[in-house]
């Protein structure tokens, strides 16, 4: 099934031709990421990503430019709004650009054109072999450890941190992968939810519907930041107790916090809290 | 070597059997369909390979090899006499090999063993259950004869076993479930969804099998060639139709306006892929594949056009 097209944005092209995929003569890699899917997409985001929300790219320097990676970071805004962002920020701020690739809820497969557009832009079914396989093909992967908890956040809990999944840890240490924690801010000032309506969202098979002062979950123009900071790595194989997993999985959290806090306190014009305040 | 290859009749087996010959075996048939224009030098048994007169064949010329085809494909509809075909002539198969002295036998399973469905990886190992059976029980028997091949592994020590899960084929002569598919002007798509079709070229599943033939490997394989492709691709790159129809009708257009009919179970087959690592193979053998994915569509097309007239 052919997809509405747009004529793709010159700088887009640019960039995705300097993408480092293993494409095929069609432009398709083994895990079905499509060339022309990603132009289409990136220029339909293009507009969201430099003017909507204008979004800033800080501390790119930690990104690696290549290998094998995951970006990990908060959630919040009714739905992946801050994935998407981070995707673009990706895509049109690092050089070479790079495509991050998100591991999609399991429900999204199930519904027709979503399941469709995630696996051309890369983001596969969030299994640990998806996961591995990717990490071991040197990709980069985008991990939100508070899954739909962290996307079902309100708006006054919008810089809060839910709890964190331990998977994407036991993954980095098996595959000896480099964490690089991201702060998103002023995704739940993009879209301020009040409610979520779980029961008409399992109606049309998604886990819940955000309910925002104006009903639907339309994002406002927010300013959206991200800033990632210096890779952590951890020593293992993956196999270790909770314990031992759930200290490494902390310090991660609390590198986001503190992340999101310094954000904050510069967004509001407050002057930084003093660097060893631990 | 004396190779005997149950299920030889079909346009894959003869093309087997061309090579096995050429590399100097001796090949000897077993099927229940008249095998028209066999090669030179084939000795065939036009019997099934479930009744006595088949191990009678096993009996007299000892072979030293048995590549055992006679499965039958699953997308498409069969008839319900087709479906014991696979698990019964596995056993018969498997139980002749062992009385009579077989030192390696090759079963030629699919890939769509591993079945289909929303949750499942790409690139299935070997490891992995097969899952998807509940929607889809006309592959139970072919997963049934999968798993009875695997256990031959331990149950008869006599023998080699490999067990190989082969993707779909791809080529000018049309053989095979994906191929089948492709068949018509018009090619029903789901509404949606299109997923990843793994295919190898048809000499690259000979050649797949006589390097097994050569190396016996013990165990269980995937065998794959290139990459998969999108099955829009496909479609496009083998001069037909696109027809997307949404999900819920699909089922009822079946079989109607030139589309294809397939059985219900094998939906989940059009909307989720099964694709698979064969790199265990790959270091078992030093299988390299030779045609590439494009060529493969490429060949198909030119071999099938576009049947004209409708669309």
């Amino acid at each position: 099934m052919r997809l509405p097209r747009l004529p793709i944005d010159r700088e887009v092209r640019d960039r995705i031709d300097r993408v480092e995929l293993p494409w095929n003569e069609y432009g398709i890699d083994p895990y079905g990421i499509a060339k022309e899917a990603l132009a289409q997409y990136h220029t339909a985001m293009k507009f969201f990503f430099r003017h909507y929300f204008s979004v800033e790219s800080h501390g790119l320097e930690n990104v690696p430019e290549r290998g094998r990676c995951m970006l990990v970071g908060n959630h919040s805004g009714g739905f992946a709004l801050d994935g998407m962002m981070v995707i673009e920020s990706m895509f049109f701020d690092m050089e070479p650009p790079r495509v991050a690739q998100a591991m999609a809820e399991k429900f999204l497969n199930k519904v027709p054109f979503a399941s469709q557009i995630s696996s051309r832009l890369g983001n596969l079914t969030g299994l640990p072999e998806h996961a591995e396989r990717l990490l071991s093909e040197e990709r980069m992967l985008m991990v939100f450890p508070e899954g739909t908890r962290g996307t079902a956040k309100l708006f006054k809990e919008r810089y809060s941190l839910v709890q964190f999944g331990t998977g994407f840890m036991r993954l980095a240490m098996k595959m000896k992968t480099p964490v690089i924690p991201f702060a998103f801010m002023g995704g739940g000032e993009a879209v301020p939810t009040i409610s979520n309506a779980v029961s008409i969202g399992k109606l049309i098979g998604v886990p819940y519907i955000p309910i925002t002062p104006w009903l639907f979950a339309l994002p406002i123009p927010a300013k959206l930041e991200v800033e990632y900071s210096e890779p952590m790595f951890f020593e293992g194989n993956g196999n270790e107790d909770d314990d031992v997993i759930g200290d490494n999985v902390a310090q991660v959290k609390d590198r986001i916090a503190t992340l999101i806090e310094k954000n904050r306190r510069r967004r509001k014009g407050l002057p930084a809290l003093p660097e060893a305040s631990k | 070597m004396k190779v005997l290859v149950p299920g030889i009749a079909g346009r894959l087996g003869r093309m087997l059997a061309e090579s096995l010959i050429a590399k100097g075996h001796d090949v000897i048939g077993i099927d229940r369909r008249p095998f028209r224009d066999a090669p030179e030098g084939v000795e065939m048994h036009e019997v099934d390979i479930r009744k006595r007169a088949a191990e009678d064949v096993f009996r007299r010329v000892r072979p030293e090899a048995v590549i055992h085809m006679a499965t039958v494909t699953h997308l498409m509809q069969q008839s319900e006499d087709q479906y014991r075909i696979n698990l019964g002539g596995t056993r018969a198969v498997f139980e002749h090999s062992a009385s009579y002295g077989v030192e390696h036998v090759v079963f030629v399973g699919r890939h769509t063993y591993y079945g289909a469905a929303a949750d499942s990886p790409l690139f299935h190992i070997e490891d992995e259950p097969p899952i998807g059976l509940g929607s889809f029980p006309e592959l139970a028997d072919l997963v049934a004869a999968d798993l009875y091949a695997g256990s031959a592994i331990w149950r008869y020590p006599s023998f080699t076993t490999s067990v190989l899960r082969m993707v779909y084929t791809l080529g000018p002569t049309g053989h095979g479930t994906f191929a089948t598919f492709l068949r018509g002007a018009r090619v029903p798509t789901i509404l949606g969804y299109d997923p990843l079709f793994h295919f190898m070229h048809e000499e690259d599943v000979v050649a797949a099998l006589a390097t097994t033939l050569a190396t016996r490997p013990r165990g269980v394989f995937n065998v794959a060639g290139p990459q998969p492709v999108p099955l829009s691709v496909v479609i496009r790159e083998t001069g037909r139709s696109n027809v997307p129809i949404p999900g819920p009708i699909f089922a009822t257009a079946l079989g109607r306006f030139g589309l294809p009919k397939l059985s219900r179970g094998a939906l989940d087959h059009i909307r989720y892929p099964v694709t698979v690592d064969g790199s265990a193979f790959v270091k078992a053998t030093k299988f390299a594949y030779a045609v590439d994915e494009k060529q493969a569509m490429r060949e198909y097309r030119d071999a099938f056009p576009r049947p004209s007239g409708a669309g």
